[in-house]
């Protein structure tokens, strides 16, 4: 393949990438505004209703996705050394710790789903507007965020694949840098939300 | 444009020391709500995630080894979203 009349702009790629990333910044940015006020006239319920959470697995979810970013971020740091097995571990822990925090969710919900917690269920609406809001609030927002590790999983599984044909090495690597900037985004996500919905009782 | 721009290797030290950080502060998020601080423990909560997502978007996202540009790009963007927080709150409060 000849790479001399490819055209090629990483900085434009990154750039591209940072603009879209603030874009979800702002999505996610509207939502925790939407909270922030549902909160403010809600005390009390929100209170309550965060009581229901489980801190214990809130926070083990917050320390997977935060060592599975590093990873990320190693794997990037083991291909420009041109270390072709360190970067594939590292991107296949973090891919590993994604499915593990999603069989987390799976059970947390599944759970909330068990006890009649779901949005429009019986039992919630009979518990208050404020529960209504912070468990409407809750399923939306880590709902949306569970997409977005859908997505980034198999966003880091499709640069596993590009890694192994060595289309992604030592010197063309721009687009598993993209892929690292949308999971670290993820996480940010993530380090807003564990405190907002596990930690406010 | 200039593709060598990037040619800088974080090491897997420093990732590591920012993971240590970063899991440290969130236990210390954890600790403080289970003190009963009232309304200083959101404040607590929510200046610790702040702490830590600078950290994430230091270390791991390599704002720091970017150009300037970027850095200014994710300021503004920051603020804007401090400025629409902040009006919304006066927009609640004085109703």
């Amino acid at each position: 393949m000849s790479t001399v009349a490819v055209h090629r702009d990483d900085v434009g790629s990154k750039i591209g990438m940072w603009l879209f990333i603030f874009t979800e910044l702002l999505l996610f940015g509207g939502l925790f505004i939407v909270y922030a006020v549902y909160r403010y006239k809600n005390p009390v319920a929100f209170h309550l209703a965060g009581e229901e959470l489980d801190v214990t697995v809130g926070t083990l979810n917050t320390v997977i996705l935060l060592i599975s970013s590093a990873t990320v971020a190693m794997s990037i740091s083991a291909v420009q050394y041109g270390n072709k097995r360190a970067t594939l571990s590292y991107l296949l822990i973090t891919i590993l710790l994604a499915l593990f925090f999603m069989i987390n969710k799976y059970f947390e919900w599944s759970g909330k789903f068990g006890h009649g917690m779901y949005p429009g269920s019986e039992k919630l609406t009979e518990l208050g507007q404020g529960e209504v809001l912070f468990f409407g609030l809750y399923f939306a927002m880590t709902g949306l965020h569970a997409l977005h590790i859908i997505i980034g999983v198999t966003i880091l599984l499709i640069m596993l694949v590009r890694i192994m044909n060595n289309k992604i090495n030592k010197t063309y690597f721009v687009q598993l840098e993209n892929s690292g900037l949308y999971w670290h985004l993820v996480d940010i996500i993530w380090i807003f939300l564990f405190p907002l919905f596990y930690l406010i009782s | 444009m200039d593709n060598k721009d990037n040619t800088h290797i974080v090491k897997y030290r420093t990732y590591l020391f920012v993971l240590i950080t970063l899991i440290v502060f969130t236990f210390i998020s954890v600790a403080i709500t289970g003190i009963q601080l009232g309304k200083l423990a959101v404040v607590g909560a929510l200046v610790l995630a702040s702490f830590k997502s600078s950290l994430v978007l230091w270390y791991f996202m390599h704002l720091k080894y970017e150009n300037q540009f970027l850095r200014l790009m994710v300021g503004l963007v920051l603020f804007v979203f401090i400025a629409v927080l902040i009006v919304t709150f006066f927009d609640y409060s004085f109703q």
